[in-house]
């Protein structure tokens, strides 16, 4: 079966470089799968699980939003923040979900009038909390 | 005439000098490595985002719908600057170059009619136009405290410009930082972020892609991404810049104390020989006299 070329790149390193058979993909509108011949696409993220599978095993990295670029041959994965599974530890994890809530909270205060960027936020710390449940880290409220 | 002391002083002094010197040009160097390693592995991403975004804005440019950030206010009338520099000085002409740059950019659109407001990053920059534009200062940002800057230090400079931009507080932001090409060169660069300029690719592939959820959607919410990739990208250049300048700059300083050591020792010869000189002629004649 055919490869696609994976990257995954934050703006501070390469995360993860490899011929991946199967990627899936947390999409704004819905998880997708990517694999070889898929037709050239470009979906943003929402918070959530990337699952690599490869010919050495499977990776998982969790990815905080950004947006993905796949074609025929490639998926490239443009994570605003993103690691390793193995290092999103409940500190880390603690500390992205504040953030999304002080995100919600300013948002409430500052689009009192509009329902749009106030229910971005909510969403978002939806799907934070989504993250916890996925990898077995509690929301601590 | 200086005593003998005085030389032996000034030698000694010049000594540690150079010692200090040499040491922040080996401070300089690795940390020049370092900066240069974070400057690389952000170009992927970087490249990445251009590309994706280049192709967007070329299919959305000339619609009218187009988001602000890319077809700008319809106005040119209010600029905000944010000059980029560093916390600390003894890099040579590093802060000040980048700061003639901003202030000749400045005066010529005062001199144009245009209001500018002035954002700096960096205490150098800061002290530096204090003097004559410091009535055009909106904000600062202070990374004093960061070591190594992160992607999260140019989001939250991103979402103050950005919140200024959407309180309507500016029409056109330009960053102004040194764009690194080796250790002895750096040039200081303007750069416009907003509204937002593309280099345009060749056969620009957007009609290829299949976009979710839209194009305009994944537009809308890629711009504000891209504002701080772009300053990301300044900053790290920035840091780059800042550490060859004063790399090149103490190794200037190493240089010329080490010549000024030689100078001084050879008058610390001189003057001794002829102390010397003078007690024997004194001997000697006090010998003869008698």
């Amino acid at each position: 079966m055919a490869n696609v070329q994976f990257d995954l790149v934050s703006p501070e390193r390469r995360l993860a470089s490899v011929e991946a058979t199967e990627v899936q993909i947390p999409g704004a509108d819905g998880d997708m799968t990517a694999m070889a011949d898929h037709a050239p696409t470009i979906t943003t993220l929402r918070p959530g699980v990337l699952k690599v599978l490869h010919a050495g095993g499977t990776d998982e990295y969790v990815v905080s939003g950004g947006f993905a670029e796949i074609t025929a041959t490639s998926v490239s994965v443009l994570a605003e923040q993103a690691l390793p599974r193995g290092e999103m530890t409940q500190e880390v994890f603690n500390e992205m979900l504040s953030e999304a809530k002080a995100a919600h909270v300013s948002a409430q205060e500052v689009f009192k009038n509009e329902p749009g960027p106030v229910d971005d936020a909510a969403k978002l710390l939806a799907d934070m909390v989504a993250i916890g449940g996925h990898i077995g880290l509690t929301a601590n409220e | 005439m200086p005593s003998l002391k005085d030389l032996k002083n000034r030698i000694a002094s010049v000594k540690s000098t150079r010692k200090i010197t040499k040491a922040m040009q080996m401070v300089a160097a690795a940390k020049l490595r370092r900066a240069q390693e974070a400057a690389e592995a952000s170009r992927p991403y970087t490249e990445r985002f251009n590309a994706v975004m280049s192709g967007l804005a070329s299919g959305s440019a000339g619609s009218a719908s187009a988001p602000r950030l890319l077809s700008g206010t319809g106005s040119d009338q209010v600029h905000l600057l944010v000059v980029m520099t560093a916390e600390r000085g003894l890099c040579g002409g590093f802060n000040g170059n980048i700061s003639k740059l901003a202030r000749a950019h400045a005066q010529k659109l005062m001199a144009a009619g245009k209001t500018v407001k002035i954002m700096t990053v960096g205490k150098k920059g800061r002290d530096v136009l204090k003097r004559d534009l410091g009535e055009h200062f909106v904000g600062h940002v202070d990374l004093t405290a960061v070591k190594r800057v992160s992607y999260a230090n140019a989001q939250s400079i991103a979402k103050d410009v950005l919140g200024k931009f959407d309180a309507g507080d500016f029409d056109v932001a330009t960053i102004f930082f040194a764009r690194f090409e080796n250790v002895v060169s750096q040039h200081p660069t303007a750069l416009q972020v907003i509204p937002a300029k593309f280099e345009e690719v060749e056969g620009a592939e957007a009609s290829l892609y299949d976009y979710e959820p839209s194009e305009d959607a994944i537009l809308a919410d890629l711009l504000p991404r891209g504002v701080a990739t772009q300053i990301f990208a300044a900053l790290l250049e920035n840091a780059a810049s800042e550490q060859g300048a004063r790399m090149s700059a103490m190794d200037n300083a190493t240089r010329n104390a080490g010549e000024m050591i030689d100078q001084l020792t050879i008058e610390f010869n001189r003057s001794r020989q002829a102390v010397i000189t003078n007690e024997l002629i004194e001997i000697i004649s006090g010998a003869e006299a008698l």
